[in-house]
């Protein structure tokens, strides 16, 4: 692997930058590996990483059906924090923002992680008490919380609206400090650069049209590029994962819906934390191009056209004007949409199946993009040990009919919570 | 904007409906001995098929007649194939599975 570094920048920077070279390889699918992760976005590259880096497993494949960073990685809002309170999810999220706090280093790839602060917006008193049994949940967890007044909030975030009249008034806050933002397509190029340097086999172009399965255990995938064999295979494609595991016979406990997200045109840096509004659903976050980014809820009914309606960008519009007045002259440069696993529970999926060798990487809802390191972490611990670490052993697909379900916002089983 | 055709109201904005989710579901008995691990009452509140394509699903005309009906859309394109009231198959022509005549 080509190492990123100043001496380098320099040495490229005086030779015309034609030094350079692909970061990862265009590796042709071999007939046969030992694992075979389906799914080349930021989970399925770490898994792949992690498998190597951790477990000594490197005859492994990633196969991406587009291209590396095209998908939900490519298409998310780019937060990353660990503000949970409810069952395995502060310590699964805190030990993803842990790796997120090295990845820079670990991958040497600028993945622009920066620790810029989420604040929770409150409206009400009684919102505000909620959040402070938040804070406290979380610092019990070893996790970093503030809880901020009103003042405190304006201190912070001086744009938003703070008037006696708002619609919503601010009471207060709580802050993650150490939560913030990241590139997001960096993080799937900086893990398939590393994973590919430690022997990993990166095929885009390559969809997977089957699975191979004899007497309950895996035997391979089939594929756009033939059939690959393998003793494992690994599914990490949210917002497809029914499709997927559909091969298998298996039915899941998931809905696929759309998510939006909006940019502005640059602007000034004016808002350096990501705010969330307490009164609707809304975050905003701005980008180091300057542009303002942000998303709301789901459109709310099934969906795999990665975009979405008019009535849910008026809805977010909406809470914007709400929140921060200031951006009501902004022009909106882009929107798009993302296809989400949401969940019966709104929490994730990384366990084994029923199928021997066959395991699951999904349901993310929309807050895959902050988990990806600590996804791709615990799954390659699933796949190598044949068991899910204690960090997601409660992320299983046995739940839903156990009844242990990890509702973090106690709304029972309805995908997205609408 | 989804232009959901309603069997009384005609075609109406999506901003008037509640979205009620898979039509194809189907409550298992309630004589059945109801355990939390009854497997069919699991599947039946927890598993969907969640087909990319054709996708009959129930909405409910909640700002116009109140009425909830059965809509078949295309998950791919979001394109509205047909509705029907609930029971009905909204991939019939219209009126032969009206439930009055």
């Amino acid at each position: 692997m080509q190492l990123f570094s100043a001496l380098a920048v320099l040495r490229e920077g005086l030779t015309g930058q034609t030094g350079w070279r692909r970061h990862w390889r265009k590796a042709t699918p071999k007939p046969r590996y030992d694992t075979v992760i389906v799914g080349g976005g930021g989970h399925g590259l770490a898994t792949a990483y992690y498998l190597a880096k951790r477990h000594g497993i490197t005859d492994v494949a990633v196969l991406e059906r587009g291209w590396i960073g095209g998908g939900n990685t490519g298409r998310n809002t780019t937060i990353v924090r660990s503000n949970y309170r409810v069952g395995a999810n502060p310590p699964f999220y805190e030990h993803a923002l842990k790796l997120w706090e090295g990845l820079s280093r670990e991958l040497n790839f600028n993945v622009m992680f920066s620790q810029r602060g989420v604040l929770n917006l409150a409206h009400s008193p009684g919102q505000l008490d909620g959040y402070a049994e938040r804070g406290n949940a979380m610092r019990l967890h070893g996790i970093d919380a503030e809880l901020l007044d009103r003042d405190g909030v304006a201190e912070r975030a001086p744009m938003l609206d703070f008037g006696r009249d708002a619609r919503f008034p601010i009471e207060g806050g709580l802050l993650q400090p150490r939560a913030g933002t990241a590139r997001h397509d960096a993080v799937a190029w900086g893990y398939a650069r590393a994973a590919d340097a430690l022997g990993v086999d990166i095929v885009e172009d390559c969809a997977v049209t089957g699975l191979s399965i004899d007497r309950g255990r895996i035997r391979g995938v089939d594929t756009t590029r033939g059939l690959i064999a393998a003793d494992k295979v690994g599914v990490a494609v949210a917002g497809h994962s029914s499709q997927v595991m559909t091969m298998a016979g298996i039915r899941l406990p998931i809905e696929s819906h759309v998510l939006q997200a909006f940019v502005t045109e640059g602007l000034k840096p004016m808002l350096d934390t990501v705010v969330t509004f307490g009164a609707g659903h809304f975050y905003i976050s701005q980008s180091d191009k300057g542009g303002l980014v942000f998303g709301g809820d789901l459109d709310g009914y099934n969906s795999y056209a990665s975009r979405g309606n008019l009535p849910l960008a008026s809805d977010v519009a909406g809470n914007a004007m709400a929140m921060m007045p200031c951006v009501g002259r902004l022009k909106v440069l882009r929107s798009w949409g993302g296809v989400m696993d949401m969940t019966m529970d709104g929490s994730p999926i990384i366990a084994k199946t029923p199928v021997t060798g066959l395991y699951l990487n999904g349901g993310w809802c929309y807050g895959g993009f902050k988990a990806t390191p600590g996804s791709g972490w615990t799954f390659a611990h699933t796949i190598a040990q044949d068991a899910p670490h204690s960090l997601n052993a409660a992320f299983n697909l046995e739940r839903f009919a156990t009844g242990h379900l990890i509702d973090e916002r106690g709304a029972g089983p309805v995908p997205g919570h609408q | 904007m989804l232009l959901i055709p309603c069997p009384w109201c005609g075609p109406r904005a999506q901003t008037e409906f509640h979205y009620g989710g898979d039509a194809s579901l189907r409550r298992p008995a309630l004589s059945t001995a109801r355990t939390p691990a009854d497997p069919a009452l699991v599947d039946y509140v927890y598993l969907r098929d969640n087909p990319k394509g054709l996708h009959q699903e129930h909405w409910q005309h909640a700002a116009g007649c109140g009425q909830w009906l059965v809509v078949a859309r295309d998950t791919r394109s979001h394109a509205i194939l047909g509705s029907a009231p609930p029971g009905g198959d909204p991939l019939s022509p219209p009126g032969t599975d009206d439930p009055a005549a």
